[in-house]
């Protein structure tokens, strides 16, 4: 191998405080999670304690987080599920250049590059003028939507871009009708790639909070109440549950990773028999 | 075939398209037709007058917010790219082995998947009064006086923006250059070029296209923002997010429409600009 240019390690230092750029300022709140029950908002740690994990437990202390967190757990999934499935249908229907398909293009990538709060203000105003009452899962869930399909598409077409269709055409030379294409060559490869499409639907959404602030109605989705805490609570109560919902995203996104990377394997070891002696 | 084809593809495309009506363009045309309506301090009511348009075009508070929301695109544009650009090029040309690639990749990634508002508040303890940032310089002998401006300014909105969307800048770059032929920059190395060279006139030219993606959803994401501008700027700056928010506040709903139509007009004119210059479906 060639020896490293001296670029090389300027380089590496600068990606490695860019790291710590992304990830100081969320380990630091993790630590001060554990002041002791006098610490404040910053260093110096007063002890190290339980206290402010403790009162996240505790109704009276702060609002109603764990009625929002099961809000958006809910929410998250059934935008994810949606996601995945609309996104699956809608990346299969690019491919066959229906008429009109630009026009559906061109909205995917308005629905990306809209501002928010022009979803949430358009939406709640919908829902007000018709008299119905807003709520997370009706026009929550659809303004969340247009905030994670587009990404969900994004990836099906670069998934689809990259797709080999000899293996249809092979399907098809064998007498596979078109459901069976897809059901049978074509979904079983693109299946890794909805775990990245599920992950980003869920996460999105779990975080979401730009859509959903005029769309939620009076029950909060996690997010919201966060946000609500900050305008009143000064005490490292907030760092605790900053950190707990980011140890949550991370283990769904070990998870996730975990899942993709299991079905890469086996798929690895099936996929080929050669050397295995079969005729 | 054909036929058949176009009607399959409808079928397919239906969910997403009746997403896509009922939750966007509806909302438009509702924000459109409702920046025309009058209100009252309680209520609004139908109506088709050009009062709240005009009342946005002859402020000068109108013009000035939207010049501080330039302000924030620009300056955080500059600063996405050049560290963004430097991280995708240290990624696709530096490291070696695609697991290792894969891996730092993901690193880069994660944090985007969490919660921003967790991400904006974890800068409190860095920028506040007494804050690191503040106690390190004073004990370092910088500074006698902890410095004001580190949060609730400009400086700490623009931090958290190039914060939170380098990563939207690192992403389609990194995807543009791992699909340069290696074989192009040995050809320029061959050819005598040194390394700033190769990266002046080779890398950079092929990388446009990732460029301008990223460069798309940066001005997107700053331009629509209000919640990081309010946030880390303590209420004390605004930008056209801001403004909105304050009327619908205030229950203002047409006068929100109108600067709403307005910031909308502006970004899709930008975002139309941009997109002259790339093909986002064959970058893919």
């Amino acid at each position: 191998m060639e020896p490293r240019p001296r670029s090389f390690y300027a380089l590496t230092a600068f990606f490695i405080g860019f790291v710590i750029f992304l990830y100081g300022p969320t380990v630091t709140i993790g630590i001060l999670s554990f002041q002791g029950p006098e610490g404040g908002l910053t260093f110096p740690m007063r002890g190290v304690s339980l206290h402010w994990f403790r009162d996240l437990f505790e109704q009276q202390a702060v609002g109603d987080i764990w009625g929002s967190f099961s809000r958006s757990l809910t929410l998250g999934l059934m935008v994810m599920i949606t996601t995945v499935v609309v996104s699956v249908m809608g990346g299969l229907a690019f491919r066959k250049r229906f008429a009109g398909s630009s026009v559906v293009f061109y909205l995917i990538i308005t629905s990306l590059v809209i501002p928010s709060i022009l979803i949430s203000l358009g939406v709640g105003l919908i829902w007000s003028q018709s008299g119905l009452p807003v709520h997370w899962s009706s026009s929550g869930f659809g303004a969340q939507l247009t905030w994670t399909l587009p990404f969900g598409l994004l990836i099906m077409f670069a998934v689809f871009n990259r797709f080999d269709q000899s293996y249809e055409e092979a399907a098809r030379d064998l007498g596979a009708s078109p459901w069976q294409v897809v059901r049978h060559v074509v979904l079983p490869i693109i299946a890794p790639s909805l775990i990245g499409v599920a992950l980003f639907g869920f996460t999105l959404s779990y975080d979401e909070f730009a859509r959903t602030l005029l769309t939620a109605g009076s029950y909060n989705t996690l997010p919201l109440e966060i946000f609500g805490m900050t305008t009143n609570v000064t005490t490292p109560v907030l760092f605790a549950l900053g950190t707990l919902t980011t140890v949550f995203s991370l283990l769904v996104i070990g998870v996730f990773l975990a899942v993709a990377w299991i079905m890469n394997r086996s798929r690895a070891r099936r996929g080929s028999d050669a050397g295995q002696g079969l005729i | 075939m054909l036929r058949n084809n176009s009607v399959i593809g409808w079928l397919l495309a239906a969910p997403l398209s009746l997403v896509l009506v009922v939750f966007l363009v509806l909302p438009i045309v509702m924000i459109v037709v409702v920046s025309f309506w009058g209100a009252t301090e309680w209520s609004i009511y139908p109506a088709f007058q050009f009062d709240n348009y005009e009342f946005l075009l002859t402020s000068d508070v109108t013009y000035r917010v939207f010049l501080n929301t330039f302000k924030y695109a620009l300056i955080t544009w500059v600063f996405t790219l050049l560290i963004g650009f430097t991280v995708a090029y240290y990624l696709a040309f530096h490291i070696r082995s695609l697991t290792w690639q894969i891996a730092l990749f993901l690193l880069c990634t994660i944090p985007f998947l969490t919660s921003n508002i967790i991400r904006m508040i974890s800068w409190i303890p860095f920028l506040g009064r007494n804050g690191i940032a503040n106690s390190t310089l004073i004990s370092m002998g910088v500074i006698d006086e902890p410095l004001e401006w580190l949060l609730f300014s400009d400086f700490s909105v623009i931090l958290a923006f190039v914060h939170l969307y380098t990563l939207f800048m690192v992403v389609p770059i990194f995807n543009t250059m791992m699909r340069i032929d290696k074989s192009l920059i040995e050809a320029a190395a061959d050819a005598g070029a040194s390394g700033w060279q190769t990266l002046r006139h080779v890398i950079i030219p092929l990388t446009k296209p990732g460029i301008m993606i990223g460069t798309i959803f940066v001005v997107a994401l700053v331009m629509g923002d209000f919640i990081t501008v309010r946030f880390m700027s303590g209420s004390q700056s605004a930008n056209v997010g801001r403004m909105i928010q304050n009327d619908i506040g205030l229950l203002q709903y047409p006068s929100a429409s109108a600067t709403a139509v307005i910031l909308l007009f502006t970004v899709l004119l930008l975002i139309g600009t941009l997109l002259r210059f790339v093909d986002i479906r064959k970058e893919l």
